[in-house]
């Protein structure tokens, strides 16, 4: 026994720890060497909560590890370890000083087995022990914690808290936490509402839940009380609500014009039909797939950068494939837009079965770089990160087409042959390879609209037949031909579907807009923006 | 080939080889082999499921093969690609039967392919192995049933999350893709709820189409129907690809399992394969088979898929189990019967018991499906499931489901003298055809 104190305590004092009482400490691996004779779910939860009954910061590594599933039990002995996995074997550490303490095959170790209760309640346990942490986001996060789970007992550590928390925003989510737990205590009235008004000003879906029990669970001023607060945050949801919706339209526009922007430059400045185009934007997906791969077995560092190397490679292969298509296929059906629409749909078809073929049926994982992942929220509205990004995005690459269609002498050529062909080749065009840069150019967008699209949906051979149909809608409601019209026609396609979505559903929703938009065409044949050029007269 | 950058440019070349090999394979004729029918889509968009299966039974019948075959002839695998096209499912099932003369077919995925071969099974009197977890209310003399029925997947499932351990569950949103199994199960989920007295107002319904892609208002819907102070789970009956973008946004939006857990019956291993599932952990699934099962014939099974498919990244999932079960049912049955004759083996195989993969036995019952364990697992951080809760014994799949007010009165038993799949228990009468 005292060797292995003496053990721990140079351990601990190697480590330069705030050391707990040997006795404690001896106490503490008494209690976790119980994590090896639990045998169900809630001796498991028994164990955890006799550990946060101490009060001892020193089971945050144990417990941390619980939630992780990296604690294990050595078959032989029924010592309770941390695991790190790594190759073949499992490296072993001290629970509590997180010390290397020797090596285990898979076999010779059994992992402790968590389920959510038991991460819930880890987690309630932390969130008290963390409440003194250094560090002021493990404190907001035990802040949040205790306000979801309010207790009567949570009010005194958390007075302590307050009183000797210096930044302002982590004290005011303290307060709001002391007044949920004020709320389940035995606290006079007058307390509970000003609890109340604290917890209303807070208005969040949070704050609501909490209220919403409260109100089932009192009575007299109180329940009142927090009736009025429930009215006033909903009404205030409300308008975030709103908010929402076009938040969502706009994330959603800016998904169909990444996925319409290159169609709107093969069907709508050169009149191809082109059924082929959401498999150009599957390639682009495929293409991240495969730079991904290649950072994750050699270059793992570059991770984050994956998308920008990926955005050249995309476009160079997609516009590759389109120019082949152009030149093997295309260019011999120049004005037979029927043959047009079933030759690219057969090419589409080859395209996916060979893709299957390469890469097997199945998702491939395209993981999210670590700016493109979770959210922040202003306000109410939560807005998420890759969503963001893509927004910015389809902006960037749309002012960049435009500024090649305006300003370039290429983007002058292609409007000159969209605008009549016999006279731009009079004036020395060479209209063939116009045609085929233009049809290039445009797979190529959608090759990098891939890129994009392959953070927020499968990359499967399936990819581009999701996109198809919507891309068309939008090129042909914002007009044959115009860049413009595009862009309005996806921002207002998205806001529209996602003002249906909560009060039609998402199915229903889709059906009205379809409606919607025949409607439209019934009435302006030509689209939002129409055109005059070749495309008119043909 | 992953991770090399010229295959990309070699597609071409690829895709017309492919196209070519598209046209099903022809089936040699010799009468010293017994013919076994594979009727999964290998193109189209259930191919991201159906191909796994097809590889599946061709190992299943190269493994027989090298056991020695069956009554003393080699198996031959006949396989068609019905493309995820439904009326050609009943096409190319004529056509393995009609055509190829096949002893039995192993295939099918979604409802409604099935439905669209049930006419040609009962026609050309054949048997058909279904492999895939589905709404029940059916039950077909010519069709064996080894994925799981609601029973066996949905109600167990639920009955977990009302439990202490899954979290003691009051709000329930029901999220499903439009179609067939979702609307079944949900209408069977929405009656036992409510049986088990959950208010109409705590449970939402909701339908996306599909491959649906942009989850944010439903997954917005479903943090605002979750902050009632009522404790909220999800039951997901979501398909195929909507399910990667539906966890994507469940992630970014920081739903945390520990607060709304997700339930999931139509997402495994293999769908979780195409995702990083970090951000995932604790959410749940129900199946009757996870590969992470300890058990040897697992290790066995999932060691020579990886030979076999030559690739140990590979999973296995649950309906690749019950082609494995269905499968070595059909050679018992066929060894009882010691005649690949459909009438015969039809007759045999009620009663078969074969080992399953989970370390039990699994017996056809004389409603023609199976008895199985059911499993809830968590998903964890490498992509696996992890047990944390088993029902104690095997659960006989109940065709017709209790909790509904048109099939409650229903039995099936394709026994003599009974012989009927939808005997009205309350007028005494055979609803259907019954024998025939």
């Amino acid at each position: 026994m005292t060797f292995i104190r003496a053990i721990g305590l140079t351990l601990l004092l190697l480590l330069g720890m705030l050391s707990p009482s040997n006795a404690a400490e001896a106490d503490l691996r008494a209690i976790i060497a119980k994590f090896a004779t639990a045998s169900n779910f809630s001796a498991i939860e028994a164990v955890v909560r006799e550990l946060a009954a101490t009060g001892d910061t020193a089971v945050e590594r144990p417990l941390g590890a619980l939630a992780e599933g990296d604690l294990y039990v050595r078959k032989t002995d029924s010592q309770v370890f941390i695991g790190k996995e790594g190759g073949g074997s499992v490296e072993l550490l001290d629970p509590l000083s997180g010390e290397k303490s020797g090596d285990a095959a898979k076999g010779e170790i059994t992992k402790i087995k968590v389920n959510n209760t038991l991460r819930r309640a880890v987690r309630d346990a932390l969130g008290t022990l963390t409440l003194g942490a250094k560090d002021p986001a493990a404190r907001i996060a035990a802040a949040d914690t205790m306000f979801k789970t309010p207790d009567a007992t949570n009010i005194e550590p958390l007075d302590a808290a307050i009183a000797s928390e210096t930044v302002a925003s982590v004290k005011a989510l303290l307060e709001q936490a002391r007044a949920a737990s004020v709320l389940v205590s035995d606290r006079p009235e007058a307390d509970k509402l000003a609890a109340i008004a604290l917890i209303g000003a807070r208005g969040d879906r949070d704050a609501l839940s909490l209220l919403t029990s409260v109100e089932a669970n009192s009575e007299g001023a109180v329940k009142d009380a927090a009736t009025a607060a429930i009215a006033n945050i909903n009404s205030t949801l409300a308008l975030w609500d709103a908010g929402q919706n076009i938040w969502y339209g706009i994330s959603l526009g800016s998904v169909l014009l990444l996925a319409a922007i290159g169609l709107a430059i093969t069907f709508g400045v050169m009149g191809v039909i082109n059924m082929a185009h959401g498999e150009m934007v599957m390639l682009g997906a495929y293409t991240t797939f495969v730079v991904q791969e290649v950072i994750r077995n050699s270059f793992p560092g570059l991770f984050d950068w994956s998308l920008a190397i990926a955005l050249p490679l995309a476009f160079l292969v997609a516009a590759l494939v389109g120019l082949v298509i152009e030149r093997g296929v295309i260019r011999f059906l120049y004005g037979r837009p029927l043959e047009t629409l079933l030759a690219t749909w057969g090419v589409s078809l080859i395209l996916q079965q060979a893709v299957r073929t390469i890469f097997g049926p199945t998702n491939q994982e395209v993981g999210n770089p670590s700016w493109m992942s979770g959210s922040f929220d202003i306000g109410q509205l939560a807005v998420t990160w890759n969503r963001l990004w893509i927004l910015v995005f389809s902006l960037g690459v749309f002012a960049v087409l435009l500024y090649v269609m305006k300003r370039t002498p290429w983007g002058l050529q292609m409007r000159a042959v969209t605008a009549n062909r016999r006279m731009a080749a009079s004036m020395g065009i060479r209209t063939p390879w116009v045609d085929a840069l233009t049809f290039a150019l445009g797979s190529g967008i959608a090759g990098i609209a891939g890129v994009a699209l392959s953070q927020i949906d499968n990359v499967s051979p399936n990819l581009g037949r999701g996109y198809i149909i919507d891309s068309f809608m939008v090129v042909v409601f914002g007009g044959v031909g115009n860049l413009w019209g595009t862009l309005v026609g996806a921002f207002s396609l998205g806001i529209v579907n996602k003002f249906l979505e909560p009060y039609a559903g998402a199915v229903l929703g889709k059906i009205v807009v379809l409606v919607l938009i025949i409607l439209f065409i019934q009435k302006r044949p030509r689209g939002l923006f129409a055109l005059k050029g070749r495309s008119v007269e043909a | 080939m992953r991770g090399s950058f010229s295959t990309i440019t070699k597609m071409f070349s690829a895709g017309v080889v492919t196209a070519g090999l598209l046209m099903s394979v022809p089936a040699r004729a010799a009468d010293d082999t017994i013919k076994v029918g594979i009727l999964h889509s290998l193109s189209g968009t259930m191919a991201i499921s159906e191909t796994t299966l097809k590889d599946a039974m061709l190992m299943l019948i190269e493994e027989q093969n090298a056991k020695g075959g069956l009554l003393g002839k080699k198996l031959e695998a006949v396989v068609v690609d019905p493309a995820s096209n439904w009326p050609l499912f009943a096409e190319k099932a004529r056509e393995l039967i009609s055509k190829d003369k096949v002893a039995a077919v192993f295939g099918c995925w979604t409802s409604v392919s099935r439905k669209s071969v049930l006419p040609v099974f009962s026609e050309l009197d054949n048997i058909l192995f279904y492999p895939v977890q589905y709404e029940g209310e059916e039950s077909e003399r010519n069709v064996f049933y080894t994925g799981a029925a609601p029973n066996q997947q949905a109600i167990p499932a639920v009955d977990y999350l009302m439990s202490e351990d899954g979290g003691s569950v009051k709000r329930w949103v029901l999220e499903g893709t439009d179609y067939v199994y979702p609307r079944t199960t949900n209408k069977i989920l929405e009656a036992y709820l409510k049986a088990k007295g959950v208010a109409a107002e705590d449970i939402m319904v909701n339908y996306t189409p599909f491959g649906f892609s942009d989850w944010q208002t439903e997954v917005s819907a479903i943090k605002k129907f979750g902050s009632a102070g009522k404790k909220t789970a999800v039951v997901s009956t979501v398909n195929g690809d909507a399910n990667v973008p539906f966890y994507k946004e469940l992630g970014n939006q920081g739903i945390k399992a520990e607060d709304i857990p997700v339930m999931a019956f139509s997402v495994g291993e293999e769908e979780l394969a195409g995702l990083d599932t970090t951000p995932l952990v604790g959410h749940l699934a129900a199946w009757n088979y996870f590969q992470s099962i300890d058990t040897p014939e697992n290790a066995k099974f999932i060691a020579d898929w990886h030979k076999f498919i030559k690739n140990d990244k590979r999973t296995t999932n649950d309906p690749m189990e019950a082609h494995y079960v269905g499968f070595n049912m059909w050679v018992k049955a066929v060894e009882k019967a010691g005649t690949t004759d459909p009438d015969k083996v039809i007759d045999a195989v009620v009663g078969v018991s074969v080992p399953n993969l989970t370390g039990g036995y699994s017996t056809m019952m004389p409603n023609h499906h199976i008895t199985k364990p059911v499993l809830i697992g968590e998903i964890q951080a490498d992509g696996q499931f992890e047990t944390v809760s088993q029902t104690p014994g095997l659960v006989m799949g109940d065709e017709w489901s209790d909790y509904l007010p048109d099939s409650k009165d229903l039995i099936s038993d394709w026994r003599a003298p009974l012989s009927c799949g939808n005997f009205n228990v309350a007028t005494g009468k055979c609803g259907g055809k019954g024998t025939n």
